[in-house]
Formats: structure tokens, C-alpha cells, sequence
């Protein structure tokens, strides 16, 4: 949309015409001041836990594996060299295969939301799904967080 | 050609003084907008853009992405 409008503007006239290709989920993501009636709104990035055990896909699961056991965590994420999510990891075949490489026994593709997704939305998002949680991601697919279905 | 621009060369130029366009439906819009944007619909573009924009100054498209 914001393409055929840059688009539109040169045709009428206009000569310095910029499309900001992000829009406004780029700028929700990057908590950049916004207005209007669902400004104060708390979306799943302000949810999202941090502290979400990850793993690099040629990393051994050592480490995450223990971390989910003892944390109790549903899953570890499996991330690329710049956090972009590529799978997750079940706390069973952390167990069973202590010593893998995370590629090696990974669920590729995981679900995901995006990070600027209200927060009141998520907990029927979740029911519907019947999920106990799910990733949060910015608009590249990077690796924000993990919301919990108590969490919301 | 409009150029494809960023985040961070969007809030330069706004900063220059360019004008920052919501072209989303007015409703959208009066729900969430960037800080400091003008509401021009897509579909009301052309009679908004002669009466509320400045074509001697730079401006900002954007729109929305799907969660």
C-alpha cells in the first residue's frame, strides 16, 4: 500500500518520495513513539520472556539441555548467526541425545507471532492453538522472546 | 522512482523536516499511528496529498505489516 502511494505521489508531482518499507510493525518492534487510541496498548514483546534457553544450530545441546531441565522450560530455540529462529528443541530429545548438534535433532519451523501483536490477543491465540506458549519475532524472523500462557 | 528506505533513514529525514504519511485506512490510523505522521488514505490520496502535503518537502510512505 505504502508502494502505490510513493508511487502515486511522483506521479502527481511530488519529487522526493520515500517509502519506509518497515512500517509501522518495524516501529512497534523498536518501541518508537506512536499515538492514537491503542498507543498505551501492552503488546507480546513487553510479555515475551528473555531468558528463553537458545542454542546455535552447530552448537552441541549440552548447556540449553540442562538449562531446560532444570528450569523446567517446554523447549530451547534454535537460532541462526543473527537470532533469526529456525527451530525448537523438546525437552525429550534433550534428554534422550545429550551430546547432539542442535541441527541434528531440532523441530524446524517452529510457530511464531510477531513481537507487536497485542497481548490481550494472545491468551485465546493460545487456548485456540491449545499451546502453552509461543516465540516471539521482530519482522525479520529474529528471535524476541517466549510467551507463556500464565504470562497472559 | 521512490526509494526503499529504513528505519533509522526514516527517522533522519523526518527529523529534516520530511513529512510522514499514514496511507492506511483513517480508522487504522486513529488507532495507532507514528508519532508526528499525517493521515492520508490511500484511497483519498490524491485529493489530500494537493491539500495537506508540501511537494517542495520530502515524504515518508509507509503502511503496516501483518502480524
Amino acid at each position: 500500500m505504502s508502494a502505490r502511494a510513493a508511487w502515486r505521489l511522483e506521479t502527481i508531482g511530488f519529487g522526493q518520495v520515500y517509502r519506509y518499507v518497515g512500517g509501522k510493525q518495524d516501529w512497534l518492534l523498536a518501541r518508537l513513539p506512536v499515538e492514537g487510541r491503542d498507543a498505551g496498548v501492552q503488546r507480546a514483546f513487553d510479555v515475551a520472556r528473555r531468558d528463553v534457553p537458545v542454542c546455535r544450530l552447530r552448537e552441541p545441546v549440552t548447556d540449553v539441555g540442562r538449562r531446560v531441565a532444570d528450569e523446567g522450560w517446554p523447549l530451547a530455540v534454535v537460532v541462526n548467526d543473527v537470532d533469526v529462529v529456525l527451530g525448537r528443541l523438546r525437552p525429550r530429545a534433550l534428554a534422550e541425545h545429550p551430546d547432539a548438534i542442535a541441527d541434528e535433532i531440532m523441530v524446524p519451523g517452529p510457530r511464531t507471532v510477531r513481537g507487536a501483536r497485542p497481548a490481550s490477543e494472545m491468551a485465546a491465540w493460545l487456548d485456540e492453538r491449545n499451546v502453552l506458549g509461543v516465540l516471539v519475532t521482530d519482522v525479520d524472523g529474529v528471535l524476541v522472546g517466549y510467551v507463556r500462557r500464565e504470562d497472559v | 522512482m521512490p526509494t526503499s528506505i529504513e528505519r533509522e533513514e526514516a527517522r533522519s529525514l523526518v527529523d529534516a523536516g520530511a513529512q510522514l504519511v499514514d496511507v492506511l485506512p483513517r480508522e487504522e490510523f486513529e488507532e495507532l499511528h507514528l508519532a508526528g505522521a499525517l493521515s492520508v488514505p490511500l484511497r483519498e490520496l490524491d485529493e489530500l496529498a494537493r491539500s495537506e502535503l508540501d511537494p517542495e518537502r520530502a515524504v515518508v510512505t509507509y503502511c503496516n505489516d501483518h502480524y
